[in-house]
């Protein structure tokens, strides 16, 4: 009751940020090798520290990233991304896509079994297909879904998908966990055991949750894909980092996400280096400034180049990130396919700023150290959410850079919920810095085109350029990955050349990971990917039981 | 007394009408909604998914027809759902209960035991050497911050000396220890937390019972009692303590809706999962159900604590008399 202090609320926003499910690749510097291989064996346990307690573990349902992970190790979806980020077979051992795009049909893998025993089937995937389009289920996955005409399924081991129109993010969109039929088929989604009690087809078992406390999940024995080394899986739920980082201290737990600080300073000493292995990849997402072009000083393409140039994208990372992240230049990470390595990036030029900036007209008329227009000063206000300490820094290091150009920025903090609320979906803002998580799949239909500018929609920045819309509905149109690719591309020029963000930077993913545990190998995807062929040696097992 | 019990309690009925209204008002005046943690800012999450979401939670109907129905399942003892996960609020709230309640009857028995020597000690030693150094160390644990000092204990306890574990409530093998052992493990882990949640309540009471005692000292019953030549011993610990202890009792009375609110604070750092957390998470994610379950259960052991104080006021102090 007493002692409430906000500082809590940091460790809240960061969630959304920090633990995103993306895992990715890239282990840094010259990391010491940790005694021999050793032989692979089953048992031990990993506990894995986690901010956030999981909310509802019916897949559909699940939106955080607590339950995300979770769902993640119990059940499975038809498809997946394997470690260099490419499309394969999960649950479905293939699939074709019909010439003229509008039919994917999946060969489902046969023999595979609920953990409860019963077999999968193409009904199991009819009736998650149903549940994610039924109005009366609250999942905020249906959009995806919503696209399909027909789902049929003509035997047991086969589904067809048919679209209304060729959509090529639909692919992806089936790593959705699917969910068992028989199990859930008469019951109530938002009122049911099974969103606490999951039962799926995936390498391990739910066994346990104590709320707030810890969840526990058990190696699947029978996992199609082989039965996986570690035998337990304790996800422990410590909502501070400090405390985090003391547990990892006292070896209280095998694996947590660092802050940049941790992994760059306070882990560098002999124990960490002993015990621990750090590992470093970006994640699939993105931290950058929105103007809303509603105000007409940033509709000139101009203002919006020389802001750019004002600003020094390495100091940003520098400061804010400790160097653990690379700069943004476009609306897709530097992993993805879609990335275009040759766009325009803006280094640091405060002359060509100036430059840019009194070609529209902005001028310091008066002396005052000001630039101003018809009177008025350059003067805008940079909102940022409450609790996001990266992004605080990030708008201060900002603010002082525009003040060398002239042009006076403001900042102004708000609480997370009237955030997106009251600012965001209103489009009540100036500018606004914000992180996007991104899917694999690059579609980024959503964030730029025209139509997406309602109320709740995510072009809050009302950005509108006409070739885009055309690319971007183009894009989700075409499977062939050539061809996507070089539509992509083009997208990220555009993007680049007219800045309707700044694209500061993508964050790094910073896992530790205890080093006991081997045959863990960085890929693009990150280290996740090969969880259940990670394993430790029979002789330096903690967790016996 | 029945009476005036009746009375009593049929008077909390409209004033906890009143304060379930403002607390209703106020929760949805706060801007932002339920909605928007569940769809976030991811890209894949369409605004007509946001959309569908608040008409299944009612979001989208007339405030006052959302309250006259969380009011109708109320009276029902039904608190109803959360947004978060769909549990009952009721269940969400009583597994959280145990723990906190632990924790903060240990802490509040730590703090009498320590505090009232220390208070008695002051008053009778006025300015000496004790009552100026307990002042001190009181208000030092006043003062630090509860986050800061737990830390340093769990690098000390937890790290450098490695005798107690530094979070958690239990340990991970616990589940196959004896009954006892698991006692033993659960008693590792609440003396960090408990010793924090007291050195910050000592101050309070310590205070209190060396400024009663002060007060009941110069009474002039002591003085007699003094001058018939009774002990010095008697004469505090029969005649003045007894009577110093009166208001004491009554801030025990008001201490009863403290027991089931935790500290967002300390169960955060020692990752309890208690009645604090569950709160602020839910205002954080505007959960509107348990927010107002919260309230209720806390406005309502506010009126009981209230009245038991009052009645107890009666029972230990024979002046008083209620009709």
């Amino acid at each position: 009751m007493k002692k409430v202090i906000p500082l809590l609320a940091a460790f809240f926003l960061l969630g959304i940020l920090l633990v995103t499910g993306c895992k990715q690749k890239e282990e840094i510097g010259a990391l010491p090798v940790k005694k021999e291989i050793g032989e692979p064996a089953y048992g031990d346990a990993i506990v894995v520290g986690s901010i956030g307690d999981a909310r509802n573990l019916v897949p559909i349902l699940a939106s955080d990233s607590a339950s995300a992970d979770i769902v993640g190790l119990v059940f499975n979806g038809l498809v997946k991304y394997n470690k260099d980020i490419e499309l394969v077979g999960d649950l479905a051992k293939s699939w074709e896509v019909s010439e003229d795009g509008l039919v994917i049909t999946f060969f489902l893998r046969k023999g595979v079994r609920w953990h409860d025993g019963a077999p999968f089937t193409s009904r199991d995937v009819l009736f998650t297909y149903q549940k994610l389009i039924d109005p009366e289920v609250p999942t905020p996955y249906s959009g995806d879904f919503e696209r399909i005409e027909r789902l049929k399924i003509p035997d047991d081991y086969t589904v067809r998908v048919i679209y209304k129109e060729p959509f090529s993010p639909g692919l992806s969109s089936w790593g959705m966990a699917i969910m068992p039929q028989h199990l859930l088929e008469k019951e109530d989604l938002s009122n049911t055991k099974f969103s606490r009690h999951p039962i799926g087809t995936g390498p391990y078992r739910f066994r346990e949750w104590i709320t707030g406390d810890r969840i526990i999940l058990k190696a699947n024995e029978d996992y199609f894909e082989g039965r996986p080394y570690i035998d337990r899986y304790i996800y422990r739920i410590i909502p501070d980092q400090a405390t985090m980082f003391l547990e990892l201290k006292s070896e209280g737990i095998d694996e947590a996400g660092l802050t940049p600080i941790q992994y760059a300073r306070q882990t560098n000493t002999n124990y960490f280096k002993k015990n621990f292995n750090k590992f470093r990849y970006p994640r699939f997402g993105y931290t950058y400034l929105g103007y809303n072009l509603l105000d007409p000083r940033f509709t000139d393409k101009r203002v919006r180049q020389a802001i750019s140039y004002a600003i020094d994208k390495e100091e940003i990372i520098d400061g804010v990130l400790l160097g653990l992240g690379r700069i943004g230049t476009g609306p897709f990470p530097p992993e993805s396919w879609a990335y275009n390595p040759q766009v325009e990036r803006y280094p640091y030029n405060p002359e060509k700023a100036k430059e840019l900036l009194a070609q529209a007209e902005w001028i310091d008329s008066d002396g005052d150290g000001w630039l101003d227009k018809g009177g008025r000063i350059f003067e805008f206000t940079i909102l940022i959410n409450q609790g996001n300490e990266a992004r605080r820094k990030t708008a201060e290091i900002i603010q002082r850079r525009l003040r060398e150009v002239g042009i006076r920025a403001k900042i102004r903090v708000v609480e997370w919920t009237a955030f997106i609320n009251e600012f965001v979906d209103k489009k009540r803002f100036e500018t606004i810095i914000l992180g996007w998580s991104l899917a694999r799949d690059p579609d980024p239909y959503d964030i730029w085109h025209s139509s997406k500018t309602k109320e709740g929609e995510f072009n809050f920045i009302s950005y509108k350029n006409e070739e885009l819309d055309r690319l971007l509905l183009e894009g989700r149109r075409t499977f062939d990955r050539d061809k996507r690719k070089k539509i992509y591309h083009r997208i990220h020029e555009i993007l680049a050349e007219e800045q309707p963000y700044i694209f500061f930077y993508v964050p790094d993913a910073l896992p530790l990971v205890h080093a006991r545990f081997r045959g863990i190998e960085p890929a693009p995807l990150g280290i996740g990917y090969n969880f259940i062929k990670w394993y430790v040696p029979k002789e330096e097992q903690k967790y016996t039981q | 007394m029945l009476r005036y019990l009746t009375r009593r309690l049929l008077q909390m009925i409209p004033l906890l009408i009143g304060i379930t209204i403002i607390s209703f008002a106020v929760i949805h005046l706060a801007p932002g909604e339920p909605t928007d943690l569940v769809t976030d800012l991811q890209p894949k999450v369409s605004a007509q998914a946001a959309e569908r979401l608040r008409h299944l939670y009612g979001l989208d109907r007339p405030l006052h027809i959302q309250y006259l129905d969380w009011l109708k399942r109320l009276v029902k003892l039904d608190m109803g759902r959360s947004f978060l996960d769909n549990r009952l609020v009721s269940v969400k709230i009583l597994e959280r209960l145990p723990v906190t309640i632990t924790i903060n009857v240990l802490s509040l028995l730590l703090i009498i035991i320590v505090a009232l020597p220390i208070g008695i000690v002051s008053a009778t030693r006025q300015y000496s050497l004790f009552d100026k150094a307990s002042t001190v160390f009181v208000f030092l644990g006043f003062a630090t911050p509860t986050f800061w000092f737990a830390l340093l204990l769990m690098i000390l306890f937890g790290i450098k000396l490695g005798w107690l574990p530094i979070s958690g409530l239990r340990s991970l093998s616990a589940a196959s220890f004896s009954f006892g052992g698991r006692l033993l493990d659960m008693a590792r882990h609440l003396i960090l937390p408990v010793f924090v949640s007291a050195f910050g309540g000592l101050a309070g009471f310590s205070r209190y019972m060396r400024s009663n005692m002060l007060e009941v000292i110069h009474q002039d019953y002591i003085r007699t009692a003094r001058a018939k030549g009774l002990s010095e011993r008697a004469v505090i610990y029969k005649h003045a303590l007894r009577n110093a202890l009166l208001p004491i009792v009554t801030i025990l009375g008001l201490s009863v809706p403290a027991l089931i609110g935790g500290s967002v604070i300390f169960e955060s750092i020692f990752a309890i999962p208690g009645m604090g957390r569950l709160f602020y998470e839910s205002v954080m994610a505007r959960d509107y159900p348990v927010i107002m379950g919260g309230l209720v259960i806390g406005a309502i052991l506010t009126l009981l604590g209230n009245l038991i104080a009052d009645i107890t006021y009666a029972y230990v102090d024979p002046r008083i008399r209620y009709k």
